[in-house]
């Protein structure tokens, strides 16, 4: 018997199920497009019948790191730029728990950006929600790591020198294997798509643009958008890599001329996720390590009885 | 020292397998009956540079390297650079024997490979041999090696040599070598071991010199084992079976044989990207449900600085080493220093709550792991393992009896679905993890997945459920409830003394260290008490929370303390002052921080000089500091 009842449970959920009693209204300022990204994550975790116990929410710091609070799962607000590593390893202790991360811009593809490239390479099946509104908005409008060229802050004040980083190709290059964006203005994409992201056994990374109207203004509201999916006007196969990189980069260069490109970009079904390769090479347990503390029958192992004989 | 012992060094370049031999050495030599100790010296290279490994072997209990040594088996660096003269470097391939002469007490004993030595390019090589009444044996075992097969065999060759001269039975060595040899190498080896043996007995008057190993036996079964071994077998007895590490000498042993052990008991080891990732994932696997740890040495323990904050105020329990070198910066990589113990104790902002244990020998290490690990999870707190590249490296035979010790898995306070249903909750239904009035001020956690358990961690202050809050009611609470913890440690720590108490209960003066030094302290007070001073020693392990009481009692003892420790600014003396609010005019500091560790006779040359007759220290290694108003 699991020791983690809450996992697959299979009890119909509703949305309310995932809105704290304690803390029902978010503090986001009017407008935002954190909000958006909330919405999403309740909708997408009601659809799939997910139990707000067998979920880890563990998020970075910045307003996006906010979510944690308006969001009923078990929880786990980390610091400035390290939701990955705590998340992943959390999956790998314990693999049946539903495991999203989600941070900023700032978080994720600046500070954290060291663990976001080698979490995507080792392809952990979970997902990534990157709120990325161009700024970093908790310490009051600095020029962040996909502020456009030119874009002028209290810590920038001619203008950042600096080409925007490309979210969408790093998160390909390093070896995602599902790869979107969406914006908080689309909020039915935004669930579709965090549904896919939940449901897709690897590192699903969503780069969701959150409008903020506060430090941003001279932003793009994110509208109007297009799917690329579903547009007559794009042509590309989301599971060749080659005809990703293209239309990513294409998707990249366009947001900063004021055309806003959405939808799948990179879907790589076949690849298996990283719990799936440490166990095939032996190196990660079939049952959930997790489980192994809860069970009185198991017989742990004696350092003694294993390795001692080689220092006789 | 007595006479009553070989101190055996030998000596070649990084590459050379001087490693490997050494351990069967020394292993056959404990079979034999022997205590051992070893001792590495090595330089930041992969190839070329000197290195030696010391192997002391005596009938009793030996517990440091000892002072100097009496036999030389120097090999030659066979990967040297830059053989000419007037390089810095001087001419490396020659180091193994020039750079060792110093050490070689009088009427010891030197093998070296005239294959690659040529002796007479050390000034007053003749001299000095002559002065010191030294025994040389000039063989050439590279020779020798490539008749027999392979030149890398003279390493075995100057075994055979060794056993010859120092009336080792060869059986010993022989055994160790077929269960550590794959066959094809092993017949080329028995008999280049044989031939080198054979040819010595006949050629030389073997009982020339008084070098002879001693005769000993045990009670119990031996096990030759290193502070990295200890400190991994600990962990993997306490249930561990998550490693999350990025490799860093000296830390990367215990990460090594980790990653070897835990995939054959069902555990994980994750090699990361850098030491915050691994330390955030030792925390995220221990969140979610495993026993975990991570480490590193000096500069990466600093990248683990914002990770382990978190876990103090997420109350997330982990075990995390630090296994300090030369420093600041990169310092020297290969060599051991105590300069670590400020920063593993306060690093991070906010006030630190966290345990740290400085383990003294082989043992301490193993039993202070497993304890940091019961007091991770019990009391929910990082509990951090200080050690250094001496401790980590060197090798002793010990009691099997006392590593034989049954496993302790256990969560600690952690709460399975059936007791959370009886535990507090919000009227939201969440779960209250923080609880403000709790007995030791241990609330007990959920782990996710579990129904009933949900909660927020975070490194924001926050209330019982978990929610961020800034109120200085709970802010209040909340912090005098997390070091509510430390004081329920410390008096738990006091039923069980992590410290280690040497020498005549009465006595005029006293000696204090910590960590990796105790034993050498140990063999000084030996020494001393032999030369009719009044001595006893104290080997503090506790660093955090700190044992006032023991300390404050054997400091009240003796006249005058003198602190023995291997870094520059008296960290541990420092600590001491700071602890017990006292004592600064009973306190002096013997400093070595050189790169090597004390010997035994640095510290009855800093007790004699400084502390009885006053004076200049006779060596230059180390440095004295007096007491205030001294
Ligand atoms: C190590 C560290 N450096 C800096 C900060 C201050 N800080 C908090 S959030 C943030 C940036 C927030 O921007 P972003 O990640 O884009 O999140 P947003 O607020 O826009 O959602 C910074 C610099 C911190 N908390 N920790
Ligand atoms: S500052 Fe910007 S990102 Fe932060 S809550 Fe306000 S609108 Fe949203
Ligand atoms: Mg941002």
């Amino acid at each position: 018997m699991s020791a983690f009842s809450a996992i697959g449970d299979g009890q119909p959920t509703e949305q309310d199920d995932y809105t704290p009693e304690l803390e029902p209204q978010a503090t986001w300022c009017p407008g935002c497009g954190d909000f958006g990204v909330l919405k999403a994550l309740k909708g997408a975790s009601e659809e799939l019948g997910k139990s707000p116990e067998e979920m880890l929410l563990c998020t970075g710091i910045g307003c996006s790191g906010k979510l944690n609070s308006y969001f009923d799962s078990y929880g786990f607000h980390t610091i400035h730029g390290r939701s990955l590593p705590v998340a992943r390893a959390a999956k790998v202790a314990n693999p049946g728990v539903e495991v999203i991360a989600a941070g900023g811009d700032g978080d994720g593809y600046g500070i954290g950006g060291n663990h976001f490239m080698h979490t995507a390479r080792e392809n952990h099946d979970m997902t990534y929600i990157v709120f990325n509104n161009e700024i970093f908005g908790l310490t009051k409008g600095q020029t962040s790591p996909t502020s456009p060229k030119g874009h002028k802050s209290k810590t920038q004040p001619s203008g950042s020198a600096k080409e925007p980083l490309r979210p969408l190709s790093l998160a390909l290059n390093a070896g995602a294997s599902y790869v979107a964006r969406t914006a908080a203005v689309n909020p039915n994409q935004a669930k579709e798509i965090i549904v896919e992201a939940m449901e897709h056994d690897g590192f699903a990374h969503i780069d969701f643009l959150t409008q903020c109207p506060t430090w941003n203004k001279d932003a793009k509201q994110y509208v109007p958008y297009i799917d690329v999916n579903d547009s007559d006007d794009y042509e590309f196969d989301k599971t060749d890599r080659r005809e990703a990189a293209d239309m990513m980069a294409e998707t990249e260069q366009s947001l900063h001329e004021g055309k806003v490109l959405t939808g799948r970009y990179y879907v790589e079904e076949d690849r298996p996720s990283y719990g799936q390769e440490k166990r095939a090479i032996g190196e990660m347990p079939e049952e959930p390590l997790a489980e192994r503390y809860f069970d009185d029958d198991y017989e742990w192992e004696q350092s003694s009885e294993l390795f001692l004989d080689q220092h006789k | 020292m007595t006479n009553n012992e070989l101190i055996w060094r030998i000596a070649g370049g990084s590459g050379d397998g001087i490693a490997s031999t050494s351990q069967n050495f020394a292993k056959a030599l404990m079979r034999s009956g022997l205590d051992v100790f070893t001792h590495r010296h090595y330089p930041s290279r992969i190839r070329g540079g000197h290195t030696y490994t010391e192997i002391r072997a005596g009938p009793d209990a030996v517990k440091s390297r000892g002072d100097g040594y009496n036999f030389l088996l120097a090999l030659g660096d066979s990967f040297a650079r830059n053989p000419q003269e007037d390089s810095i470097y001087g001419n490396e391939e020659i180091k193994p024997l020039s750079e060792n002469l110093d050490d070689l007490h009088e009427g010891g004993v030197i093998i070296y490979d005239s294959g690659l030595l040529d002796a007479s390019e050390i000034d007053d090589f003749d001299a000095r041999v002559e002065e010191n009444n030294w025994y040389v044996y000039d063989i050439d075992l590279r020779n020798m090696a490539r008749d027999v097969g392979r030149e890398v065999m003279r390493n075995t060759a100057g075994v055979g040599a060794t056993c010859a001269l120092a009336g080792i039975d060869l059986d010993w060595i022989e055994e160790l070598m077929t269960e550590a040899m794959p066959d094809k190498i092993l017949d080329p080896n028995i008999e280049i071991l044989h031939k080198a043996h054979d040819m010595v007995e006949e050629e030389y008057d073997v009982d020339a010199h008084d070098v002879k190993i001693p005769e000993g036996s045990h009670d119990e079964e031996q096990v030759l084992m290193s502070g990295s071994d200890a400190i991994a077998y600990g962990s993997i007895d306490e249930g561990c079976r998550f490693i999350s590490g990025y490799p860093m000498t000296p830390w990367t042993e215990v990460f090594t044989i980790m990653s070897k052990n835990l995939p054959k008991i069902g555990g994980v080891s994750e090699q990361v990207e850098d030491e915050i990732a691994a330390a955030a994932l030792a925390v995220g696997a221990s969140h979610a449900g495993a026993k975990a740890m991570s480490g590193s040495s000096g500069g990466g323990f600093a990248l683990m600085s914002e990770p382990l904050g978190l876990a103090e105020m997420t109350e997330t329990p982990v075990v995390l080493i630090e296994a300090m070198r030369a420093g600041p910066s990169t310092g020297m990589p290969t060599k051991p220093e105590q300069a670590d113990l400020e920063h593993v104790l306060y690093t991070s902002q906010g006030d630190s709550h966290r345990i740290v244990f400085a383990p003294g020998t082989v043992e301490e290490a193993y039993t202070q792991t497993r304890k940091a690990f019961q007091i991770a999870y019990e009391y929910q707190i990082p509990s951090i393992v200080l050690y250094d590249q001496k401790l980590g490296g060197e090798m002793v035979s010990l009691p099997a009896s006392h590593f034989e010790e049954a496993p302790n898995p256990s969560l600690g306070s952690t709460l399975t679905e059936a007791e959370l249903e009886d535990a507090p909750h919000d009227e939201s239904g969440k779960f209250s993890r923080f609880q403000h009035d709790v007995e030791d001020g241990v609330s007990p956690r959920s782990i996710p997945g579990q129904k009933g358990g949900r909660y927020l961690a975070t490194g924001n202050e926050h209330q019982p459920e978990g929610h961020i809050s800034e109120s200085p009611e709970n802010r209040v609470n909340q912090v005098n409830r997390r070091l509510d913890k430390i004081d329920a440690i410390h008096e738990e720590l006091q039923g069980e003394s992590h410290q280690t108490y040497y020498g005549p209960e009465e006595a005029t003066y006293g000696l204090m260290t910590f960590g990796s030094q105790q034993g050498t302290v140990e063999e000084a007070v030996d020494m001393l008490n032999e030369q009719g001073h009044s001595v006893k020693a104290i080997g503090v392990s506790d660093m955090a929370p700190y044992p006032v009481e023991e300390v404050t009692e054997f400091i009240e003892s003796v006249d005058e303390v003198l602190v023995v420790e291997m870094n520059s600014t008296a960290q541990f003396r420092g600590l001491t002052q700071k602890e017990l609010g006292q004592y600064g005019e009973k306190l002096s500091s013997l400093l070595k921080y050189n790169g090597n560790p004390f010997e035994p006779l640095d510290i009855v040359d800093g007790f004699e000089t400084k502390i009885i007759e006053g004076g200049e220290l006779s060596s230059t290694e180390t440095k004295f500091v007096p007491a205030a108003g001294d």
